[in-house]
């Protein structure tokens, strides 16, 4: 016994300077960006991890993503999950975030009819908003209903316009003109213009990366749950988690070759 | 007989202008009040497609026994086969057209077509198909343009016309536009099953949706779509064909009758093999969408429309009344009529049922659901699109020569 306490004080003194040196996470992931972004873009592989252990359930990712990408009614890039298990009393939860896998054999991108959705150098599935025909097809061969369709409606829709008395929607409706800034172009929300009447999905928050910054559901998980990397890069923190044995991915069985893991 | 024109008129112009507010509606609001959305992207207008779209092959195939094949027995509704199937066709592309987030940019479709999607396919054996159907109604038409030539009215005027200043009445001409027909109609066979084949592989390549990833999808598609456009046109051909009430239009009918009989057996049985395999072994994903079919909130429409309605009282009719073209005729209307629940329990439970387990509760919102019912403004626009076609199919019965215009030139 002693021998083993021993040990562990040799263990507990170390550390705290460990812990000193250790970074948020948050910093590591940053800087493993900012390495990555000044590679060719066909050399960063850009995956996703997301610990389940971690996860609380308390969507912010799910929220940050909306703001982020000024999302309109119906339109949620990445939900959580959420399962019961056990019975009562005996009843715990399971939260399981999903945004898109960024796979790297997307079912979703060869049944489009007129080649809008591609898979960009670096793996991740995007959508030329502007060739778009909004036919719904890749929506429904996605196997993780990671698509969505963009019907063109407002948060405000149906409430009064301004009356002397109220300021009205007119007003309020200033958060939902603003632009949102995907791939790289400030879409303002015009009636049947892109990207309403489109196919819409998560994609990594690509215009965040350019500008140096994690995507969005990184940034604003509380638990540090969402990681983020190039895994291309064996000093990325994400190319330690995903060699971990624990590490699963969401229905493997379709061959899709997802690029989001989880860790359970 | 006329009663069932009259009636169709009335219905037609009723509901070309109730439907109209759908129209109205679609093009104001776009899609913000229909129910379809992000979990069950497609839903009435998508079903209504598949099914008009089945109806024009169906048709289509029929008039290709008379013009490929040589089936003397049909030779009188050949034309009438012909239009039925531009129609169908024509309304069905309408359906869908609309039902495209940016149907502006619809032409895409055939300038930046994708070949690895079914869809890209489609795009293109569909054109093919419709310029085929148009030069072959023309063929069919043309000597009956010449004989309509001579009269003094609107219809003979747009006969003049539709001539195109080819209007040798000549029998050598007349056995010309035969063999052209004969040519026509033998291409167009294998176009009508690729195309429609293909409308089916659309759904049946989806390998997320297990519901439809069958080998025996695009089968069911063709089978069904000499069904519904075999029934449809043994109703046509009791109200419209030539020479009504004489005894070869009686025969023309029972004929019909008859074939359709066959497909209807035929269509229960695969169905049967479809469900009764899935529903054996029982794998969550398929099974689910299944059980929805069969015992979920919509289970009458697959049990009293379908199975009801459009199976059991045709059988029993057809077998029963056997010698009676009218109560073929009515077999024909209900078999037509009810095989739109079958495209719609093909397209809806296929999305119904969530991909991921607690996909349903994560997120609310509209469009975010997975219990889909059409909109008043997705009916309404149906409706409108359907009248227009009846609408059209009865204008042009009346203006062009689709089966009357042989027994006049037979007289003259």
């Amino acid at each position: 016994m002693p021998i083993q306490s021993a040990e562990l004080t040799l263990e507990q003194e170390a550390q705290p300077a460990a812990i000193g040196e250790r970074q948020d996470p948050l910093v590591r992931m940053q800087e493993d960006l900012r390495r990555a972004m000044k590679k060719p873009i066909d050399q960063r592989r850009w995956v996703m991890v997301i610990d389940l252990r971690k996860c609380v359930g308390c969507s912010a990712c799910t929220i940050g993503c909306v703001v982020e990408n000024k999302l309109p009614p119906g339109v949620v890039y990445r939900p959580v999950l959420e399962e019961e298990i056990g019975t009562y009393p005996n009843v715990t939860r399971r939260f399981i975030p999903r945004p898109c896998m960024q796979c790297d054999d997307p079912p979703c991108v060869p049944v489009c009819p007129v080649n809008a959705t591609y898979k960009r150098p670096d793996g991740i599935v995007a959508i030329n908003y502007d060739d778009c025909i909004g036919c719904r097809y890749c929506l429904v061969a996605c196997p993780y209903s990671a698509r969505l369709f963009d019907a063109g409606r407002q948060y405000l829709d149906g409430t009064t316009p301004a009356i002397p008395a109220l300021l009205g929607r007119d007003k309020a409706m200033v958060y939902e003109k603003l632009p949102a800034y995907e791939y790289g172009h400030a879409w303002e929300r015009h009636e049947g213009e892109s990207p309403i009447g489109n196919a819409r999905k998560c994609q990594f928050c690509s215009h965040r990366l350019e500008a140096g910054m994690l995507p969005m559901c990184a940034t604003t998980c509380i638990g540090r749950a969402t990681y983020f990397g190039d895994s291309n890069d064996p000093e990325a923190l994400v190319s330690d988690l995903i060699a971990s044995p624990n590490v699963m991915r969401l229905k493997e069985e379709m061959g899709t070759q997802p690029k989001v893991y989880y860790l359970a | 007989m006329k009663i069932f024109e009259r009636a169709l008129w009335v219905v037609a112009i009723v509901g070309f202008i109730a439907g109209g507010y759908g129209m109205y509606d679609r093009i104001v609001n776009g899609h913000v009040n229909a129910a379809y959305g992000s979990y069950v992207p497609w839903g009435l207008w998508v079903g209504a497609y598949i099914y008009l779209v089945g109806v024009s092959a169906g048709a289509f195939l029929i008039s290709a026994l008379v013009y490929a094949f040589g089936v003397k027995k049909l030779e009188g509704i050949g034309k009438l086969a012909l239009f039925t199937a531009v129609v169908a066709l024509g309304i069905s592309m309408f359906s869908i057209w609309l039902d495209l987030g940016h149907p502006e940019r619809a032409l895409r479709m055939i300038t930046n077509t994708n070949f690895t999607s079914m869809m890209g396919w489609m795009i293109w054996l569909y054109s093919l198909y419709f310029v085929l159907l148009i030069t072959e109604l023309w063929f069919a038409m043309r000597a009956d343009f010449v004989v309509w030539s001579e009269r003094k009215d609107f219809a003979g005027t747009l006969a003049r016309i539709l001539t195109f200043g080819r209007n040798d009445p000549s029998p050598a001409a007349a056995a010309r536009d035969r063999s052209i027909l004969r040519v026509l109609g033998t291409l167009g066979v294998p176009l009508a099953i690729a195309f429609h084949g293909g409308v089916g592989s659309l759904f049946g390549v989806v390998g997320a949706r297990p519901y439809w990833n069958s080998g025996l999808t695009p089968i069911m598609f063709l089978l069904g779509a000499l069904l519904s456009g075999g029934a449809l046109l043994t109703f046509i051909t009791y109200v419209f064909g030539p020479n009504r009430g004489s005894a070869e239009h009686k025969q023309t009918v029972l004929f019909l009758g008859k074939i359709v009989f066959g497909l209807l057996l035929l269509d229960a049985m695969l169905e049967w093999s479809e469900y009764s395999i899935a529903l054996y072994t029982s794998i969550p994903a398929e099974a689910a969408s299944m059980q929805l079919v069969l015992f979920g909130p919509f289970a009458w429409v697959f049990w009293g429309v379908h199975v009801g309605l459009g199976v059991v009282v045709p059988l029993v009719l057809l077998t029963w009344q056997n010698k009676s073209p009218l109560w073929a005729g009515v077999a024909g209307l209900l078999i037509a009529v009810t095989f739109m629940s079958v495209r719609l329990n093909i397209v809806i439970p296929g999305l119904a049922v969530p991909e991921l387990h607690g996909l349903k509760e994560a997120f609310s919102g509209p469009g975010l659901g997975f219990d889909y019912f059409p909109t008043l403004t997705e009916w309404l626009l149906q409706i409108w699109i359907v009248s227009l076609g009846v609408l059209v199919f009865l204008t042009g019965y009346h203006l062009l020569p689709i089966v009357t215009a042989h027994l006049e030139a037979r007289r003259g």
